[in-house]
């Protein structure tokens, strides 16, 4: 008798370590590179997140070239050139040949990116659809030498592969410049790369871009103000906001010997009194090794910090836009004729504190027929795909629009000639799913948007109404007019009087003003 | 219409001037216009007819809610005028078609319905205190008669018993018609021009020596001022035959006290001794009607609520017995029920027993 192979040992055979690549490929939705035309704006995305980041905190004010060139058969080239501080010799190859390397997945800052998966996925989805390596130039400063690399990823084992390094002559003083090429399929529209650039644009004003789209225009964005963005703090984590998995590695993790100092110093607004209150509904000793805490003595402690008064965390960590930018924004890249923007002050969802502002503007060349523009920003990137789904949408179809002078069926956008833009600046946008496309629906964060919608929307009215009056004054003045020669020829047939005399009379007595005589007229009636 | 010191063109005139001084004042232009509605309406217990009380309104030229009407008052006055000097009569309608125009860089008609000439009209008749016949307007003729009577219009003699089944249409303007002969012992003025013709082939008015005046529904005014010539001049006694619905009651209601839209024209058009022919509720039930009512809508039950509460009607006990009697049945009843009866039921029966029982109500 033949003796049999278990069956766990043949399965055995067929277990082994999914490499990179394969869970790119699979999860690539999740990245932002569902399909051609996603993958081209994702792409285009990650790089300016990185450049506008990078200059920023380097306290620089940003001017960013975008070049996408058609290269046919699906193919683009993307090029983006910015004047940020530049990278370092050593960090170029992890940075832009090593997915999930990056210093933002572990602060709790205002940043666009959050995560740190961004441009080398784009990268990889570049080498994997065209075999491509990521081209990139860097200068750190006037005197150093600007290194140029040519890197592909090893997909197998999640590290960079460089092809060729050398130093180059450039220009600049200092910056970075990557050039990817991917299939990808370049489309106008609300979802398309022009509309990203243009927005980007609004809620960024202080950057100066230049776009050379595939059709070879050239398209400028010049900036509108040289304030920089205050610079975001970087705050601990709030114990509110903290998940159970991350507590316990945090723990695990900590430089602090005890459990009381670990609460004081990893956290934010834990005192010493809290932190002990916290150890005791939890049933621990303050004194106990971080490291030591069993898992179900960390589930204890997980709930009793739900127990604890906490203050809400500092907010001062949140950058908004700021009114003022927000309608200079607005002002350079959409003709109207009427702004308004409002910043709420700092709240706190979770933990976390955020900021909703709102701006919008009306009339001049925008459509009056059609339903209103939603324009939706985290942390000064736009959002375009997934708007019913976000929490920005649904606070403003339950927003009554009506009472500042707008139509609106129920449950729908309201219709008018507006554009209107809503942004949320936090430590840590609540997105609805990795794609970083819809924002969550907590209260907190549904009530601050309703509430800057109604500030915006109430100087909206007052101008619509202000609006209506006058045109209603021209239309009297204009009916008056025309009713005026009638008169004086049916008065002159009626009395023989001259015709013209008639007119000019009643012509001076329009003149006079129509709100002062239909006063009069009111008040004897 | 007590006023008669000036001619109307003079009145017209007046009218223009006045108006003409305050825009060389270069103030507002306004037209004094009393109100005609029921809160300016009051019943004149004495002479039994409406009155116009001394609400005034004042329509400006520069104000966007009255300066149309205002327009379209000033054009309807000089209208009038130029048919004053040349002579000449026209209609109601003619005025409209007069006026219509549309207002050049506009797409503004000066009037766009025949009711807006026909209230400028009757705003012209309260600010001059000329009617609208005196000013060369005339409605159109809209009702028929028969009766042994001849009378004299425009020099041609006419005798309304040899004219046929239509018998003679009664202009809109009686004021010239002379009576040469009038032998009939009173007046029946109907709503209905089908009952007429009924009325008219079964010789009732030979039957029982009266007339038979009906118009096509509203009484028009040439039709309530040749009953008032009739009443007043030959002392006939004239009865209203209706149905027994609000409307019915309210045609009465007109004959009898005047109309409240022409109050102003109350003392040459109502006549307070006419008497009420048409189906009572006690006809209901005595003629078995029951089964051939038809229900009241919320518009008749309105209506109802509406003549009830009017002055001159709220004292009355009869009048509101049968008001009352329509409420509770919640149902109104045609004359042509009758026919249910026969055909000839209400010229046989009907209406020489109700005249010889002398069933009237008042």
């Amino acid at each position: 008798m033949k003796e049999e192979v278990p069956i766990a040992e043949k399965l055995a055979k067929d277990q082994r370590a999914i490499s990179i690549s394969e869970f790119f490929l699979k999860n690539k939705h999740l990245l932002g590179f569902d399909n051609t035309r996603k993958a081209l704006l994702t792409t285009i995305k990650e790089a300016i997140d990185n450049s506008l980041d990078a200059c920023e905190e380097a306290r620089i004010l940003p001017e960013i070239i975008v070049k996408v060139k058609d290269l046919g058969i699906d193919r683009f080239e993307v090029i983006v050139e910015d004047n940020g501080p530049g990278i370092i010799k050593q960090q170029i190859p992890n940075i832009f040949g090593k997915l999930l390397y990056g210093s933002k997945f572990h602060r709790l800052r205002c940043s666009r990116g959050q995560q740190g998966i961004g441009i080398s996925a784009a990268a990889m989805y570049g080498q994997l659809t065209t075999g491509k390596p990521i081209l990139i130039t860097s200068k750190i400063s006037k005197n150093k030498p600007s290194y140029y690399y040519e890197l592909h990823i090893d997909t197998k084992r999640n590290e960079p592969q460089i092809i060729n390094e050398q130093v180059v002559d450039w220009e600049k003083e200092h910056g970075t410049k990557i050039k990817i090429t991917l299939e990808a399929k370049y489309q106008k529209g609300k979802q398309g790369i022009d509309e990203y650039l243009k927005q980007t644009a609004i809620v960024n004003p202080h950057l100066n871009l230049i776009y050379m789209n595939p059709e070879k225009q050239k398209l400028e964005f010049p900036r509108a103000t040289k304030e920089l963005p205050k610079e975001p703090k970087e705050i601990k984590p709030h114990p509110y906001g903290i998940e159970l998995g991350i507590l316990i590695k945090m723990l695990q993790d900590t430089k602090a010997s005890t459990l009381q100092s670990f609460l004081q110093n990893d956290f934010c607004r834990v005192s010493a009194k809290v932190a002990k209150e916290i150890c005791e509904k939890a049933g621990l000793y303050e004194k106990s090794r971080p490291s030591r805490i069993a898992k179900q003595e960390a589930e204890n402690l997980f709930k009793a910090i739900k127990e604890v008064k906490i203050i809400a965390p500092p907010t001062d960590c949140v950058t908004p836009i700021e009114e003022e930018l927000i309608l200079k924004g607005l002002k350079k890249e959409i003709e109207a004729e009427f702004y308004a923007a409002t910043t709420r002050p700092p709240s706190v969802y979770r933990g976390y504190p955020f900021i909703i502002e709102a701006g919008l503007a009306y009339g001049g060349s925008i459509n009056k027929e059609d339903l209103i523009k939603v324009l939706r920003f985290a942390n000064r990137v736009p959002l375009q795909y997934q708007q019913s789904a976000c929490a920005i949408t649904k606070s403003i179809l339950s927003t009554a629009w009506r009472n500042y002078g707008l139509s609106q069926s129920k449950g729908a956008l309201p219709v008018g000639p507006i554009v209107l833009i809503v942004h949320m600046a936090s430590v840590w946008v609540p997105f609805t799913s990795e794609s970083k496309e819809a924002i969550a629906h907590y209260p907190e964060v549904v009530k601050e948007i309703k509430l800057a919608l109604q500030e915006v929307g109430r100087k909206l009215g007052i101008y619509i109404r202000k609006h209506i009056r006058a045109n209603e004054q021209r239309e009297k003045a204009s009916l008056f007019e025309n009713y005026i020669p009638e008169l004086a020829y049916s008065l002159s047939n009626l009395t023989g009087e001259k015709k013209e005399k008639i007119e000019q009379d009643l012509i001076i007595i329009l003149k006079k003003g129509i709100p002062e005589l239909e006063e009069n007229g009111k008040a004897e009636e | 219409m007590a006023k008669q010191k000036n001619k109307p063109q003079e009145e017209l005139n007046f009218l223009g001037k006045k108006i003409i001084s305050k825009i060389e004042k270069k103030e507002n232009p306004y037209l004094e216009i009393p109100i005609r509605s029921l809160s300016n309406i009051s019943y004149d217990k004495k002479s039994k007819t409406l009155k116009l009380g001394g609400n005034i309104s004042k329509r400006f030229f520069f104000n966007v809610a009255h300066s149309k009407k205002f327009l379209q008052t000033i054009e309807v006055a000089s209208i009038c005028k130029n048919l004053l000097e040349e002579g000449k009569h026209a209609s109601l309608r003619d005025v409209f078609y007069m006026a219509k125009r549309t207002i050049p860089n506009t797409k503004i008609n000066l009037v766009d319905d025949q009711t807006e000439t026909d209230k400028s009209l009757e705003d012209l008749e309260l600010v001059t205190e000329f009617s609208r016949e005196q000013l060369h307007v005339n409605a159109n003729k809209m009702g028929s008669v028969v009766g042994k009577v001849k009378v004299i219009d425009k020099g041609d003699k006419i005798n309304w018993a040899k004219l046929g089944s239509g018998g003679w249409s009664i202009p809109s303007n009686v004021e010239e018609i002379k009576f040469e002969e009038v032998k009939a012992n009173f007046v029946i003025y109907m709503e209905k021009q089908a009952i007429w013709e009924r009325l008219h082939e079964d010789k009732v008015w030979e039957k029982l020596n009266c007339i038979l005046v009906t118009s096509q529904g509203q009484t028009t005014r040439g039709i309530r001022r040749l009953l008032q010539r009739l009443y007043e001049e030959y002392k006939l006694p004239i009865y209203v035959l209706t149905d027994f619905d609000s409307w019915g009651h309210y045609i009465y209601s007109v004959i009898k006290y005047g109309s409240i839209s022409l109050a102003h024209m109350s003392e040459k058009m109502a006549i307070p001794g006419v008497k009420y022919l048409g189906i009572t509720s006690k006809d209901i039930e005595k003629y078995g009607l029951n089964k051939h009512l038809i229900k009241l809508n919320d518009k008749d039950k309105a209506r109802l609520k509406q003549i009830a509460n009017y002055e001159w009607f709220k004292d009355n006990k009869a009048w509101q017995k049968e008001f009352t009697a329509m409420k509770q049945l919640g149902a109104k009843a045609e004359i042509q029920a009758l026919s249910a009866r026969g055909i000839s039921f209400i010229s046989q029966k009907y209406l020489p027993e109700k005249i010889k029982n002398k069933e009237f109500l008042d």
